[in-house]
């Protein structure tokens, strides 16, 4: 498979490791002899194959949330990855064999800009940020969690996409020997997930890689996830291996499977139930690790906010939709 | 010894604190002791009560088909205990939901149970064993005749109902709630088939 860099990074732009290194020594003595730094001169994004490597350059970003975020253990061992399992804990336990390298993205459908794209070329044009974002989950769970990413907005933007492009579709590698969960028919595989242009090119959403500062861990969707903060999780597709650009609204993998309860849009939203369950309240879990009694009543429940309380960011996306038609 | 007094003063202290060991495993856990609840305690706990609640209801139910066929009468001698934990846990599982889950704020605990079908099964189903629990000394029993094996059989009912509201509420797989239906159907064709068999018999002793 030709693996093609992508047409706007030039050879000469390409940072070497020892550069790389070099400039941040070079910011760091700028720092200590009092010079100061531009927030937005920031390091190309490199992502090191090397289980809880710390990632470098990282800057912060206007749109993380001051919540406290939930510990690593309850980011990397309660988890939604149905390719590993169905419980809870299964892909912390199914993925640690998983190999997030050589990793490559296909981009493919109506852009100007396609092809296949080793994952170190697909991100290293673009600036790594923190965003600590909530993430609620359809189950009526939340976190609070500081990923570690790349704005999807300019991605999108680096593929240029065709004006009669109106969606961009994600898939999540299909593997039955890495991921056992595959085996059985739970879902359609691949995964498959989509946001239209609009949303995509919102400055909220990111491509994760990594969590707490280091490398993001197989069973949160190791190397390459989406973050979607104001829908539900399930929009947030892991271990993505394509993106592609087409003017139809793809069906979804939870569409697939019961699309009476998942809908496309997947918006938080408190005034539309999940058929089976109420979506007003949700827990914010893990708010204790001691155990104990104090444990159960610190998880008490919250009042959800809609769109996960990012409504200022993205409400003018849905004007004159119907978002109950439109769940 | 003979077996009544071995079944009362070994067997059936033996079985009650068997029966405990998943209670105090959530409390092991709890404090961390035997093990971790995890990142969401609540719903694991309430996870693990329900799922010993529709354990306890099948063993209880198993305990009439396995003294046919073994024919060893003092088997139904453990039937009530089993019963009564089969409640206990079920107890356990509404109240961990009403309590931890709802953290009882009234009008989401009315909205679940007659909004959604789901919840209102399990509830129902958990009434029955309440009003089964409350007549199961040996004196009602007296007192009530023919009245309370009637009113006893509402446990297929609940057993039912109980299967349906787990099988009801996953979300995607139906692998595990299929596997206790198919366990539930097998205990209860079982009764079906030796009623037929009885009146089989009755009939040919009628006409003999």
């Amino acid at each position: 498979m030709l693996i093609k860099k992508p047409v706007d990074i030039r050879p000469s732009e390409i940072t070497s490791k020892e550069s790389y290194f070099n400039r941040r020594k070079f910011m760091q003595a700028a720092a200590l002899a009092g010079g100061s730094i531009v927030a937005g001169d920031a390091l190309p994004a490199i992502i090191p194959n090397e289980k809880r490597a710390k990632l470098e350059g990282i800057v912060p970003s206007e749109f993380s949330t001051d919540e406290t975020p939930n510990s690593y253990d309850d980011v990397t061992t309660y988890n939604n990855y149905y390719e590993f399992g169905l419980r809870k804990d299964d892909p912390f336990r199914n993925s640690q064999e998983f190999k997030p390298r050589p990793w490559s993205i296909e981009v493919t459908g109506d852009a100007e800009v396609t092809g296949s794209f080793a994952l170190e070329d697909f991100v290293n044009s673009q600036t790594l940020e923190e965003r600590i974002y909530r993430l609620r989950c359809v189950e009526a769970w939340s976190m609070v969690i500081p990923w570690v990413g790349i704005s999807l907005a300019d991605v999108v933007k680096r593929f240029k996409p065709l004006s009669k492009a109106k969606y961009v579709v994600f898939e999540t590698l299909l593997d039955r020997d890495q991921m056992p969960g595959q085996r059985s028919r739970s879902l359609r595989w691949p995964y498959v997930e989509g946001l239209t242009i609009a949303e995509a090119t919102n400055p909220l959403p990111i491509l994760a890689v990594g969590v707490f500062g280091e490398v993001l861990p197989n069973q949160n969707g190791a190397p390459l996830r989406l973050i979607v903060p104001w829908k539900y999780g399930f929009k947030s597709i892991k271990g993505i291996v394509r993106m592609h650009f087409t003017d139809k609204q793809p069906r979804t993998s939870w569409d697939l499977a019961a699309s009476h309860e998942y809908g496309f849009y997947a918006n938080v939203n408190p005034n539309v139930d999940h058929p089976r369950w109420s979506q007003a309240r949700e827990r914010r879990i893990g708010a204790d690790q001691g155990g104990g009694f104090q444990s159960l009543f610190s998880a008490s429940k919250q009042d959800t906010v809609m769109f996960n309380g990012y409504g200022e960011h993205v409400a003018h996306l849905y004007d004159g939709l119907d978002l109950k038609k439109n769940f | 010894m003979d077996t009544v007094r071995q079944i009362r003063f070994i067997w059936k202290p033996l079985i009650f604190i068997a029966s405990l060991v998943p209670f105090a495993l959530v409390v092991g856990d709890l404090f961390q002791v035997t093990g971790s609840l995890g990142a969401n305690p609540v719903e694991e706990i309430q996870d693990r009560f329900g799922y010993w609640g529709l354990r306890f209801i099948l063993i209880a139910l198993a305990v009439t088909p396995a003294r046919t066929i073994t024919d060893k009468q003092w088997l139904t001698r453990f039937r009530r205990m089993l019963g009564l934990f089969a409640f206990f846990y079920v107890l356990m599982h509404f109240l961990t939901w009403l309590i931890l889950d709802q953290g009882l704020l009234l009008s989401a605990i009315g909205e679940d149970i007659f909004k959604r079908p789901f919840i209102t099964i399990g509830f129902a189903a958990m009434l029955i064993l309440l009003a089964l629990t409350a007549t199961s000394t040996t004196g009602v029993r007296r007192r009530l005749g023919k009245t309370w094996q009637k009113l006893h059989n509402w446990v297929y009912a609940a057993a039912i109902l109980g299967v349906w509201h787990y099988w009801w509420q996953v979300k995607l797989d139906a692998t595990d709630p299929a596997i206790y239906a198919a366990i539930l159907a097998l205990l209860l064709s079982y009764r079906f088939w030796q009623r037929r068999k009885r009146a089989r018999q009755r009939t040919q002793t009628a006409s003999a």
